[in-house]
């Protein structure tokens, strides 16, 4: 409920200055917490930038989502016109009115039947809301166009004077009241200056037709005594009302997940740290014409259903059938996964209606699907609906929103080698965690395709050029060759390979030859040192042989000797024992 | 200030005695009786009293002069402090041509 941010406490113990929600997509984040509770609001714009609708919806809001009850004091429909509007967006006026919910007072100030004389107030307007504001309770209260007042009436001065009073008894009253005003030509908000009056919350509206396609805008002019977002933000008008689409919510406080997915392509993943992309993180493959980034996406979203996840695929480029004809050329079924409701396809030509409006029917179809992984291919061509700057700041907020999902996205971008295309890379490629670059390496006339990784956050990521190729059974990376020609693709490479496996041959002949060679020369110097050990044996056996023989002579001469001394000794004794005698 | 068939249905819208209100009464009733004597009635309605009547008569301002009969309905805002202005207003006497 509003009333529990009435009182919103700072740390530092003081309140704040109350604020109301609007229940309006997206107005009360830029305002943090809606409009000045009590206080008068004052919306302007030019004719046509939707004021009435924002300050039914406020009403209505109220009435549905806050149980607020609601005072419409319209000065320019009546209540069944009004009632009548506002039934494309599902806000049933007539049941609120008959609920006691609401109530639509109209004033028709018709100059032709008005005659001033003298001095005079608005009391009855006084009385009127008042009387309306307290026979339901209405916390709110739209004014719109206050300023019909002054078609209505000349004396400036009394309605100058009046409005103040009106906008003071507001105040008392307590009710939170939007006023609407028509902008002026001067540097002045309204034509009459109602900004005077209204001190507290200003808003702006505009709706501007840039190259024949039209974005509304919203920005905060002022909002006293808190912090609001100064930008301007888009906004649109569909079925369901008014959603503005911050451009960037006010923190980055997003959660990381550690979770990877694969890329469908293993060696792909291989160089991806091996595991594939981040869960929830932002994809971008860019590469020039032809150079199979559908490819990529579509195998991407082919391996994220073969996992059982869901896949929402928007095209920008190609209808569904002609992806799902496309890719089954390359061994890719993705109509059995279409069947089963796992992937859907959103095709729509850029032109079909503005960026912003584009971005809702992203979000709506996003919401309603529930996908783990989005495609978008290509986001290129969003800038045949808008500027550089215009479709970066869209992709901001697509990326900020699909992170908060954590559902990871993939954008195939077209790069040309123009200036403007450049940028584009450039601009996104820094909001992106992964980027996939696909190039056209020309060479020995022909056209290769080689991919490699210009940043992947938070990953190992091979810093290798591969060499992308497409057949009949897929995709495939292969290493490109890096010759001494430098780098090789495609025939060339397929040639240098062949060259190389011919030449690996012819080299392991001449070594098993010159192996050969060896052996046989080894055997022959084996033989040679047979001989020559035999050589020598035989040497040494007749050396042997004469030492041995030697030995003989001296041990027979030895013994012979012995004999000769012992005979002779006997003779000997006798001599020797004569001489003693 | 009879019934039926009066030519002139006047409604004055006040909120409160004020001077204002006070005023416009009192210089409608003057008018009357010297241009339309016998074929008026004046209503006056105090939106404090009935607020709930002021969405019917298209009131936001104080004092108005509502010429309900004869038709079409007419308006006079203020005090009714300019003859001149109201008589126009109310169609009671042509506009003098010069």
């Amino acid at each position: 409920m509003a009333k529990e941010r009435k009182k919103e406490k700072t740390a530092t113990g003081l309140t704040q200055i109350p604020k109301t929600l609007t229940g309006i997509k997206g107005l009360d984040e830029i305002t943090g917490g809606g409009v000045p509770t009590g206080r008068p609001t004052l919306v302007c714009g030019e004719a046509g930038c939707g004021k009435t609708l924002l300050s039914i919806e406020f009403i209505v809001r109220g009435v549905m989502e806050f149980n607020e009850p609601g005072v419409f004091l319209a000065f320019e429909e009546n209540a069944d016109e009004l009632a009548m509007n506002v039934a494309s967006l599902g806000f049933d006026l007539k049941q609120m009115q008959k609920d006691k919910k609401l109530k639509v007072d109209h004033v028709h100030i018709d100059r032709s039947e008005i005659e001033e004389t003298g001095e005079y107030d608005l009391d009855g307007l006084f009385i009127r809301l008042g009387y309306a504001i307290d026979s339901i309770g209405a916390k709110r209260v739209v004014l719109d166009t206050l300023e019909n007042l002054f078609a209505g009436l000349s004396n400036q001065a009394i309605l100058r004077t009046e409005l103040r009073r009106l906008f003071g008894w507001l105040k008392e009253k307590g009710v939170t009241t939007i006023i609407t005003g028509e902008r002026g030509d001067g540097p002045s908000l309204t034509r009459q200056g109602l900004e005077e009056y209204v001190s507290d919350c200003v808003i702006l509206l505009d709706h501007r037709v840039i190259n024949q396609i039209s974005t509304r805008r919203l920005r905060i002019v002022k909002y006293r005594g808190t912090v609001h977002g100064t930008n301007e933000y888009p906004f649109l008008i569909d079925n369901e009302g008014i959603s503005v689409l911050p451009v960037t919510s006010l923190k980055l406080e997003k959660e990381a997940s550690t979770e990877r997915v694969s890329s469908g392509i293993p060696a792909l993943d291989k160089m991806l740290g091996g595991r594939g992309f981040y869960k929830g993180g932002s994809i971008l493959v860019s590469g020039t014409a032809g150079t199979g980034k559908t490819s990529i996406a579509s195998y991407f979203a082919n391996e994220c259903c073969n996992k059982k996840k869901r896949c929402l695929y928007f095209a920008f480029e190609e209808s569904p059938k002609q992806i799902v004809r496309n890719m089954r050329s390359i061994n890719l079924d993705l109509q059995k996964h279409v069947d089963s409701g796992l992937l859907e396809f959103q095709a729509s030509r850029p032109t079909l209606h503005g960026l912003e409006q584009h971005l809702v029917a992203i979000h709506k179809d996003i919401n309603r699907f529930k996908p783990d992984v989005v495609v978008l291919d290509p986001i290129t061509n969003l800038i045949t609906i808008g500027s550089v700057g215009e479709v970066k700041s869209m992709l901001i907020r697509l990326i900020d929103f699909l992170q908060d999902e954590q559902i990871t996205v993939m954008f195939t971008a077209l790069s040309l080698n123009t200036i403007v295309n450049e940028q584009t890379d450039e601009g996104v490629s820094s909001l992106v965690d992964s980027w996939l670059m696909v190039r056209d390496i020309e060479f020995n006339g022909e056209r290769n395709r080689g991919m490699y990784i210009m940043k992947s956050r938070g990953m190992k990521h091979s810093n290798q050029v591969r060499e992308f190729v497409i057949t009949d059974s897929g995709i495939d990376l292969v290493e490109v060759y890096l010759g001494p020609a430098g780098i090789l693709t495609g025939s060339a490479r397929e040639a240098q390979m062949l060259h190389e496996r011919a030449g690996s041959v012819l080299r392991t002949n001449a070594m098993d030859m010159k192996n050969r060679e060896v052996d046989r020369k080894r055997r022959v110097l084996e033989a040679r040192i047979a001989s020559l050990q035999s050589e020598f044996e035989s040497a040494e056996e007749e050396l042997n042989k004469i030492y041995i023989e030697e030995e003989l002579v001296k041990k027979i001469t030895e013994d012979n000797r012995n004999e000769m001394t012992r005979l002779r000794r006997g003779e000997d004794e006798v001599a020797a024992n004569k001489v003693k005698k | 200030m009879e019934t039926k068939g009066k030519k002139y249905e006047l409604r004055l819208y006040v909120a409160g005695k004020t001077l204002k209100s006070a005023t416009a009464l009192a210089n409608l009733k003057k008018y009357c009786e010297e241009y339309l004597k016998g074929q008026y009635k004046i209503e006056v309605i105090d939106l404090l009293v009935q607020p709930q009547l002021a969405e019917g008569d298209q009131i936001f301002a104080i004092p108005t002069l509502v010429r309900k009969v004869p038709e079409p309905i007419r308006k006079i805002i203020g005090d009714l402090s300019n003859e001149e202005k109201v008589l126009v207003g109310l169609n009671i006497r042509p506009v003098k041509t010069t």
